[in-house]
């Protein structure tokens, strides 16, 4: 089968976030970068079901030229092939410009089932996956812990507010990936020897015939509002402290 | 001209969920500051007294879709409905919740307009004439200020953010011919929760645990104050990873980003990654015996002290607070 699995490099979880003075971005200078942490739930679903089910994993990521270190992680873990979407017009791309680079690119190659992570940790749109469902014009399982495969379509468990959902629905589809799907594997050093070796095709937008203008557009981005200054809460024993805070939250701030 | 505000509401079960509210009231400002309309979109199936509801709250038309095929909520039906109602009434503004079904399907009708979207935002307004949209990015570490270049300007409203106000307007209903092209996803079956407990991304009060609980049976004190409280239990990455708790608790860049009234930390040194995920509630309380953890940093009270003395008497603190 024909796998697909959409990867983006971000910065590390534990990096600091620091706000460029203009506020025209992030510093990303100091920044560790990574793959997203769900698009490597994705990964190694792509993977498990190509070594349950024979056939191969491509790798796809717009990014820049940084980015192929996240491709070359994949590639590493296991998956086969990479295709790289690299171009500056791309830089600031929104939710839609994304999904139409990919989509364009995954158009030209057969495809049964693609992932992407429910959301990247930098934008936190989630967007992608669904809009890229959208331009192909093939369903989305979006937020999946659970995947069965099943020929020629899938039995997902999605989790929602206070429930879970079972979902079933023909491929190919695009399923993003939530924490809980699988436990990601770690290159190998062989897998790193040989991702060295596997092809990457890199293509820039006029390649791909798409428009790099951006819908919805962060006109400016600022530190989080400071919080006040907080209270330590005293007393001679645990007793006393508890009571105090237990007046405190009733009182001063009246949230119990 | 694209005029009027419009509303997705989400109901489950015949009943709308408090987002919609929210949604409302966030809508019924920005209607108000640009001389528009606030319209509703309502889907399922035998729904239609719901409209009501949604008058109370601000919104003067609604839009319902009455139709079997729209009950449980399938991304692909509901894309179609609400996408058309969006471009046959030339929308200027359309408000999500950012629920897990409000982003599944705001991203599908984003992207059939083929418009831009802004997830899971704290905070929106209009600036001539036209939506801007606040958001966290990097879970919370920086915000961005979003603007749209395509009509409708589209933004999915993180709930429990936006206070629901009651303001009585019409609530109209005009009823919408439903016709929606080949589905092929089917929901197999809905699997309640039977805990009773709110979702965390619902809940009011959060009573939070991380390594400093020691162990999964220690989160019984958390329990007890929850219960107490009316609150629901979460936990830190570092408790989850370990097994201690599901990692449908966990809170987090990682896991879940919250916003209840009270957040109470116990034992959570808080890892920025942590931080990320709680630092827009409303009020924070930290236990923690060690006095230097960055959790303080964040909190509006702070307790340095053995969390396992601290919690019960808390608990029974609250209890005789409460009686």
């Amino acid at each position: 089968m024909n796998i697909i699995a959409c990867v983006k490099q971000v910065p590390d979880t534990e990096a600091q976030i620091k706000v460029k003075a203009d506020g025209s971005g992030i510093e990303d200078g100091q920044i560790k970068w990574v793959m997203n942490p769900y698009d490597e739930y994705g990964v190694e679903e792509a993977l498990r079901l190509k070594e349950k089910n024979g056939g191969d994993v491509t790798i796809v990521s717009v990014g820049p030229a940084r980015s192929m270190e996240t491709i070359r992680t994949a590639l590493a873990m296991g998956a086969d092939k990479g295709i790289h979407i690299c171009d500056a017009a791309l830089d600031n791309a929104d939710a839609f410009v994304t999904a139409s680079a990919l989509a364009a690119a995954i158009k030209g190659i057969p495809y049964d089932i693609i992932f992407c992570g429910q959301r990247a940790i930098d934008d936190d749109s989630g967007q992608v996956g669904a809009m890229l469902a959208e331009l192909l014009g093939i369903p989305q399982l979006t937020l999946v812990t659970k995947l069965d495969f099943a020929g020629s379509s899938v039995k997902v468990i999605r989790p929602i507010e206070g429930a879970q959902l079972s979902i079933e629905t023909s491929l190919p589809c695009v399923v993003t990936a939530q924490k809980g799907l699988n436990e990601p594997r770690y290159a190998s050093l062989p897998g790193i020897m040989k991702a060295k070796k596997k092809p990457v095709d890199v293509k820039n937008a006029a390649a791909l015939g798409i428009a790099s203008d951006v819908k919805a557009k962060v006109a400016k981005v600022v530190p989080p509002p400071a919080r006040a200054a907080g209270k330590i809460i005293c007393g001679d024993d645990a007793a006393q402290k508890a009571a105090e805070l237990a007046r405190c939250l009733r009182e001063e701030a009246k949230v119990i | 001209m694209a005029k009027g505000v419009f509303v997705i509401a989400e109901q489950r079960d015949g009943a709308l969920r408090k987002v919609s509210f929210e949604l409302a009231s966030a809508a019924r400002k920005l209607a108000d500051q640009t001389g528009n309309e606030v319209s509703a979109i309502l889907l399922g199936s035998g729904i239609e007294s719901l409209a009501a509801e949604l008058g109370k709250f601000g919104v003067d038309k609604v839009f319902v879709g009455d139709n079997a095929a729209l009950e449980p909520y399938v991304t692909e039906a509901h894309a179609q409905v609400v996408a058309k109602i969006l471009k046959d009434n030339d929308a200027l503004i359309a408000l999500f919740g950012a629920s897990v079904q409000g982003k599944d399907l705001s991203a599908r009708v984003a992207a059939k307009l083929a418009g831009g979207l802004a997830t899971d935002c704290t905070d929106v307004k209009v600036d001539g004439g036209k939506l801007v949209a606040i958001r966290p990015m990097y879970a919370g570490k920086c915000f961005g200020e979003v603007v749209f270049n395509t009509t409708p300007g589209m933004a999915s409203l993180r709930p429990n953010v936006f206070p629901a106000v009651e303001n009585a307007k019409a609530g109209a209903v005009t009823k919408v011919d439903v016709v929606i092209d080949a589905v092929k996803s089917k929901v197999l079956e809905v699997q309640k929760d039977t805990s009773g407990k709110v979702d965390l991304t619902e809940a009011n009060i959060i009573v939070s645990g991380g390594r400093g609980m020691k162990g999964p049976d220690e989160y019984k004190i958390l329990e007890e104050l929850a219960d107490v409280l009316k609150g629901t239990v979460g936990a830190s990455r570092a408790a989850v990873d370990a097994g201690w708790r599901p990692q449908k608790d966990q809170v987090g860049q990682t896991g879940k980003v919250v916003s209840p009234n009270l957040y109470i930390a116990c034992g959570i040194s808080g890892a920025i990654q942590h931080l990320a995920g709680m630092s827009s509630s409303k009020c924070i309380v930290a236990i923690n015996k060690d006095a230097e953890a960055p959790i303080f940093t964040k909190a509006d009270f702070g307790v340095v002290d053995d969390l396992f003395k601290v919690v019960p008497e808390l608990t029974t603190a609250c209890k005789k607070l409460m009686a």
